[in-house]
């Protein structure tokens, strides 16, 4: 096949965290590598980056997706939200609360895409058991939790959330 | 790893798509959600020059019922079929095969034409649009042409379709009275590709305690090289009365024409099994009474 010898660019605008990004980047670069590289956003990790370890999860246009598996190119114009975000919501402070009171983490290499893939089950599961919980993070590696403490912490801001915590919180309406 | 380079244009029409695969023939590659691509990109598995992305075509996306039909663009993601209102009426199989797919994350990006373009026989919208009986829209600078999903499977990874064409939408006809749908799939934890999975449809004809099972299709997935048919099973389910009997009837005719490849984790003997069970499971739910 034609490998072309140049390697071509893209100028891409991109909203990251609420602050608009413009910047020109190889067509080939992933938004993980966009976030990390050239908006000096470190909190969205690279794991397996072929889409199966889960620690590149990020929002896009309000939606999980993996970071790895998907072009900057194709978030031009797009809104991208990551674990840093300046303004976290309470249900994802809660999360981070929880991971530590419950030791959910040891290196934390998985936690950022943890989180990201939490928060969206907290807000479009409330009703979420814990297998279900267990299922929808199935496609997030941790290589030293084991899992338990994991589903223990989002068990418990699941249940804070029934008991009313964040009823003055309404989830945002996602397209 | 990182992919190798490579040149990216945002499709902006069909037309555009047509006239850029023109020019670069099979050094391009469609990108649509990119959910299977973008990864095999990573592993350096190919290097096409270019990649045309036809996420922005918004005549592909999109679900609608015509004439008994449900329509389903050829860019609509995974979840927006987990969530269809229009599907679940429809097409129930569909919402029950969903959740199969991936992750959250995957099946937010994946659509259903990157799916069935890309053929992989472990795939479950595959075999969901043959036990569907549905027809594929293929366009291309020469015009639309349909074809049959018991057609369009060609092998693992290949399909019907020529190197200038673009899969534009699947249509499947409307679940019809008494018709049920059932989906399942084994595999070693959620989200992973499955051992083995069944999508399976039959109309229902239920007095008391009879029942009897008529255009029975079971298509089967992760068993060889394309999701597969088992007419022979399917011909002995639908042959009479369902009776324990004419299960075990099914059973051995399936045993008979299945030839499963093995897999790194299951041997063909384990397969068929696999297959055998989810065979009967089908059977229980297809003849189970409506839940009230």
């Amino acid at each position: 096949m034609n490998t072309p010898t140049d390697h071509p660019t893209r100028r891409v605008s991109v909203i990251v965290n609420g602050t608009l990004f413009l910047r020109e980047v190889e067509c080939r670069k992933h938004l993980v590598d966009f976030l990390r590289d050239d908006c000096g956003m470190k909190g969205s990790h690279l794991g397996c980056e072929h889409g199966v370890c889960g620690a590149c999860t990020v929002r896009l246009d309000g939606r999980i997706v993996r970071g790895c598996l998907v072009l900057a190119a194709m978030a031009d114009g797009h809104s991208v939200e990551t674990v840093e975000t300046p303004a976290p919501s309470p249900r994802l402070r809660a999360l981070q609360d929880a991971f530590i009171e419950h030791n959910a983490l040891q290196c934390g290499y998985c936690t950022p895409g943890m989180l990201m893939a939490v928060l969206d089950l907290v807000e479009r599961r409330p009703q979420a058991n814990r297998e279900q919980v267990r299922e929808w993070i199935s496609g997030n590696y941790c290589r030293c939790t084991g899992y338990h403490a994991i589903v223990d912490a989002v068990c418990a801001v699941l249940d804070q959330q029934r008991a009313g915590r964040f009823a003055a919180n309404a989830v945002e309406a996602r397209a | 790893m990182k992919s190798p380079v490579f040149d990216y244009v945002r499709a902006t029409s069909p037309q555009h798509v047509f006239k850029l695969l023109e020019r670069h023939g099979d050094d391009a590659r469609l990108l649509a959600g990119g959910q299977t691509l973008l990864a095999t990109l990573n592993l350096r598995l190919s290097s096409p020059a270019l990649l045309i992305d036809i996420g922005g075509l918004a005549g592909l996306r999109g679900i609608s019922v015509q004439g008994g039909m449900l329509r389903i663009g050829a860019l609509t993601t995974h979840v927006e079929i987990e969530e269809s209102s229009q599907v679940a009426q429809h097409a129930p199989l569909l919402a029950m095969a969903a959740p199969h797919i991936a992750h959250r994350a995957i099946r937010n990006l994946g659509t259903i034409g990157g799916t069935l373009a890309y053929a992989d026989p472990a795939a479950e919208w595959p075999a969901c649009v043959l036990a569907l009986g549905g027809t594929l829209v293929l366009q291309s600078s020469r015009g639309e042409r349909r074809l049959a999903a018991d057609d369009f499977f060609l092998g693992i990874y290949s399909t019907a379709m020529a190197a200038d064409e673009l899969l534009v939408a699947v249509e499947l006809p409307c679940t019809a009275q008494g018709e049920r749908q059932t989906f399942d799939e084994l595999a070693r934890r959620r989200g992973d590709y499955a051992v083995a999975g069944l999508a399976a449809c039959a109309r229902v004809d239920a007095h008391g305690d009879a029942c009897r099972l008529h255009d029975v299709r079971l298509a089967f997935l992760s068993l060889g090289d394309r999701p597969q048919r088992a007419r022979q099973a399917e011909a002995v389910l639908q042959s009479g009365p369902l009776t324990e009997a004419r299960i075990l009837d099914a059973d051995a005719a399936l045993r008979a024409e299945l030839d499963p490849f093995a897999d790194l984790t299951h041997s063909a003997a384990a397969k068929k099994q696999l297959a055998a069970t989810l065979m009967r499971r089908a059977i229980k739910a297809l003849s189970a009474p409506p839940a009230a």
